[in-house]
């Protein structure tokens, strides 16, 4: 019997605001533990919460880019639980009225569109953070993240195939980026994915006991556990064991999912509307404003470079999975228009720089005239493929315009024919036998001449043309001689 | 003991120095605390050090040098403040309450900590971790609650005024059994920022007063919108003590019809005579209906239970107040065994030591009304019942302009007598409760003593955001009666030590 996995998944993104979601506390990452607190996120008695509309502002940006519907109503409740890390002994969210709901997104998997429902998004406020030593007999919490606002998006279990979870989580991250809602980092915290999965045979429509998978840590942890824990339900399924409905732990290195709790252990969390914070009316002009202003959105942005600049779904894909990339391309061939160089440059060359810098091509500083200048320098012979890739690297090193360091430098090909049939009349005068070796028809000899004059032009030579001339100057010469 | 508007007056007209009123009040505290408990504690050196900063830098506000006694649950920064619970003993709060800062800003003085039920949770004061306060006309009795400290020393001349919170009856139900005056303001009149919460829909702060004028001085001072408390509303304040000069002759009285079981003769027999004083007055009266005043006790410890259940989730030893001694920081003198060790262990013996038996009963009351399963049944239910008083008060409200009602169904009982029994504790409340449902303003005023001598009081509600009109009709009376000039035998309080 063959089984269909069942996937959901829940995505909490962090959204990039300047203070806290009910107080002015900074939101900066990484500050001295404590340091970005007040009486309102620590749950001191007494004080209140008040909403930050800059928070909420954000969460109707994402509610009508996942064409969502919106709330008629904002209202906050109190999700209750006891953790050292929860400061009130509840967490402001949002329970039976959610921000938004009912939305969806296209995603593209091996080529093909896999349309995703949302089922919901929410605001709420994140917890503080434990820190373990184990020298010592207690734990200290840092409460710096404590009340950093973020939202909630939940799918549908609509997704089939671990490869669809990834490619949904690729494209809802491109769309929160461009949308300029959050920096979306993984590492930091900032957008973090919890998986629900459960397997059912084939052609069946009731759904199998749900297993919650946590501890995903990337994408490609979101894949692997998703895929790990589909053989391991279907082993079990065979096997004649039952699958009980807990939420498990990925672990990386076993690489496997853990047990961590049952249903039966499952808190109840006394939902109740917060009294704190008075509902008010959403307003629906400013929703439409918000719609409005929109800006272009990954996957408009994708047709639009594949349509205008010809490029391939690949490619355009690529370039349009960062706003600042598309840009760059789009600067560049306005300065340069030839769509395709410009395109394998950013995508191989500065692609893989960044990659291998860590670092974000959001943030990454480039500018579209350098590219453009390089690409003109290398068209009309003026460098070398060789030096442009060079020249490239410490452009971006020492954020110069290559141009300029070109001139600087005077690494320009040496373009005077006059100036190269010397150099190449010294090196032929140099190396007789392998003058005579290639005129005995080896062909590596003539490789060699041309490295000997690459090498007396101080690699400041097209190998191409140095070729050519030596080809001519030979067979003259053996014409010559004979 | 002068009035607060008496006091000012005449500290403003240089005929009295606020140095010689404030070492006047303290040693009166001092000479009456032991026998009543009014407060939790005193600090004669860092009040008289506020005063002497006042003096020096003002501001020189309304209340400029005027003493204000505050209760246990309002915030005052750097001063302990613990709500009368040990779970809070040491909390130092950094901030005030905003009723707190904006009493300052008029120049007052303010007085911590007057006692009360731990959280507010009580209608004797009998429940303060600190030990009960006693009623000075009859110091085997209790002074209701729970603002019992506040109201007690504004009786005995140990406060010149006070603050305290009212989430069910807190302010009027003290206020009556003291025979002084106590005003609940409409829900989001005052800020509660600062004010330690019990039920957030249900809490706020309110003066409690020698006299209507004070009450009236007081929240001019102490009401308006506050940016730090989204309840608070954007109302404009009206010149209170304007409004208590005006007349009340014409204003219709609603007389609700209400559960007569268990309210005390002398207290149905000074209701009868006020009806009458006020209708020689002018104002006239009209019958009306509150049909769901019948539930207002189950629908209020339902509501009120569970936020309050939310509430103190706060309180667990993490980050501030009492914590389990085995498990203090840096490790006790005993070393904790790996079961104790665990934070779950740390959470249990904190919250089941730090918090007294009445907060135990309403953190489990609230607990199990906000349970899965029991949700829609009790909490759910709860808040449309609240709904429905919401509409009679409405209702009624358009019929007239105040309601006239007791405060409590008898004067002050012993103590000890109710502390056994919580729902005869809660039938204390059943007159005040269903005006903090409804979010509508209500003011206690002294109008009789029973045939032992203890004070009664009578209850004016009005309309929301109509504290004017209460204030008028309330201020009508009290001229037109000396109730609220009579002080009990401070001698016989003394002596009662």
């Amino acid at each position: 019997m063959t089984y269909e996995p069942v996937i959901g998944l829940e995505v909490h993104v962090q959204l990039a605001t300047a203070s806290k979601l009910f107080c002015g506390c900074p939101t900066t990452f990484g500050a001295p533990p404590n340091s970005q607190t007040c009486p309102v996120c620590l749950g001191l008695p007494g004080v209140l919460p008040v909403l930050n509309q800059r928070a909420f502002e954000l969460g109707i940006r994402v509610a009508v880019a996942l064409e969502c519907r919106v709330a008629e109503t904002m209202k906050f409740d109190r999700k209750q639980y006891f953790y050292p890390d929860l400061p009130k002994g509840y967490q402001i969210s949002q329970y039976d009225r959610p921000l938004a709901h009912d939305g969806h997104l296209d995603v593209a998997v091996n080529g093909a569109m896999k349309p995703v429902r949302i089922h919901r998004a929410h605001l709420e406020e994140d917890a503080g953070k434990l820190l373990h030593d184990p020298n010592e007999p207690f734990s200290y919490v840092d409460f710096n993240r404590a009340g950093i606002p973020l939202l909630e998006i939940v799918t549908e279990p609509d997704l089939r195939l671990p490869e669809e979870a990834y490619a949904y989580l690729v494209e809802l991250k491109a769309i929160l980026r461009a949308l300029g809602v959050s920096n979306c980092n993984m590492e930091e915290g900032s957008l973090r994915c919890d998986a629900n999965i459960s397997l059912r045979p084939a052609g069946a429509s009731a759904l199998g006991p749900k297993v919650e998978i946590k501890n995903l840590n990337s994408f490609k942890a979101v894949k692997d556990a998703l895929g790990f824990e589909i053989e391991r339900q279907q082993r079990a399924i065979e096997g004649r064991q039952t699958i009980v409905q807990e939420t498990r732990l990925w672990n990386a290195r076993a690489p496997a999912t853990e047990p961590m709790r049952s249903k039966e252990e499952a808190s109840d969390y006394r939902y109740f509307p917060e009294p704190d914070l008075v509902p008010f009316r959403i307003d629906a002009p400013a929703v439409e404003a918000a719609r409005r202003a929109l800006p272009e959105l990954p996957a408009q942005h994708r047709q639009r470079l594949a349509e205008t600049y010809g490029l391939s779904a690949y490619d355009a894909g690529v370039l349009a999975q960062s706003r600042a990339l598309g840009a760059l391309f789009e600067q560049a061939v306005a300065q340069y228009p030839k769509p395709k160089p410009v395109a394998n440059w950013i995508m191989g060359d500065l692609l893989g720089y960044l990659n291998a810098h860590g670092q974000d091509p959001d943030t990454a500083a480039f500018q579209p005239a350098w590219l453009a200048h390089l690409l003109q320098a290398l068209d009309g012979g003026a460098i070398s493929g060789r030096t442009a890739k060079a020249l490239f690297v410490e452009s971006l090193e020492r954020q110069r315009d290559p141009q300029e360091l070109m001139q600087e430098r005077d690494v320009r090909q040496i373009v005077d024919a006059g100036e190269l049939e010397r150099l190449v009349d010294a090196v032929v005068a140099e190396h007789q036998k392998s003058v005579a070796d290639y005129q005995k028809g080896k062909a590596n000899a003539l490789m060699f001449l041309v490295g000997k004059c690459m090498e007396r032009a101080r690699g400041q030579a097209n190998p191409q043309q140095l070729r050519t001339i030596l080809e001519r100057k030979l067979t003259i010469s053996r014409e010559a001689a004979l | 003991m002068l009035t607060a508007r008496e006091l000012r007056d005449q500290i403003a007209a240089g005929a009295l120095d606020p140095r010689v009123v404030l070492h006047e009040l303290l040693q009166r505290i001092s000479r009456i605390n032991p026998a009543v408990g009014a407060y939790v504690a005193v600090d004669p050196e860092r009040i008289t050090a506020q005063l002497e900063e006042r003096l020096r830098h003002g501001p020189r506000g309304p209340l400029f040098g005027v003493p204000i006694t505050i209760k246990d649950n309002l915030c005052v920064r750097g001063e302990e403040t613990a709500c009368g619970s040990r779970i809070l003993s040491g909390f130092r709060p950094p901030y005030h309450a905003t009723v707190v800062e904006r009493l300052l800003q008029a120049g007052a003085i303010v007085i911590p900590r007057a006692n009360m039920d731990e959280f507010a949770f009580g209608s004797s004061t009998e429940t303060s971790a600190f030990g009960p306060t006693r009623n000075p006309w009859d110091v085997t009795r209790v002074p209701g609650g729970s603002s019992g400290g506040s109201a007690a020393a504004v009786a005995a001349g140990a406060a010149v005024a006070a603050l305290g919170t009212d989430t069910g009856g807190s302010i009027r139900q003290p206020a009556a059994f003291c025979g002084v005056v106590g005003l609940k303001p409409t829900y989001g009149r005052v800020s509660r920022y600062g004010l330690i919460a019990f039920a957030s829909s249900l809490d706020q702060a309110g003066p409690i007063t020698q006299d209507v004028t004070d009450c009236a001085l007081l929240l001019s001072v102490i009401a308006g919108q506050d940016p730090r408390d989204s309840t608070s509303a954007p109302m404009p304040v009206p010149d209170y003590l304007a409004a208590v000069s005006q007349t009340a002759r014409g204003l219709r009285v609603g007389l609700p019809k209400l559960p007569a079981e268990g309210l005390d003769g002398d207290v149905r027999a000074a209701m009868d005579e006020a009806t009458r004083v006020l209708e020689r007055l002018g104002l006239t009266t009209v019958p009306v209906e509150l049909p769901h005043i019948h539930q207002a006790i189950e629908t209020y410890y339902i509501i009120a239970t569970a936020e309050a259940s939310s509430n103190l989730a706060r309180y667990d030893g993490v980050r501030y107040g009492w914590r389990a001694s085995e498990f203090a920081a840096g490790g006790g003198s005993v070393e904790p065994s790996s079961a104790q060790r665990g934070v779950l262990q740390m959470y249990l013996h904190t919250r089941a030591q730090g918090f007294g038996p009445e907060a135990l009963r309403r953190i489990l009351l609230g607990t199990y009304v906000l349970s899965r399963g029991y949700y829609d049944a009790y909490y759910l239910q709860g808040m449309k019942v609240r709904t429905l008083m919401k509409r009679d008060f409405d209702a009624a409200l358009s019929q007239c302009d105040v309601l006239l009602l007791p405060t409590a169904p008898t004067p002050a009982f012993r103590l000890g007598e109710k502390l056994d029994n919580p729902l005869q504790m809660y039938l204390s409340d059943i007159y005040t409760i269903s005006a903090n449902l409804a979010g509508v303003p209500a003011i206690s005023l002294p109008c009789g003593f029973s045939s032992a001598g203890l004070p009664i009081g009578m209850q004016l509600i009005a309309a929301p955001f109509q504290e004017a009109t209460l204030l008028r009709a309330a201020r009508a009376y009290e001229q037109a009666t000396d109730w609220h000039r009579r002080h009990p035998a401070i001698s016989s309080v003394e002596q009662a030590r």
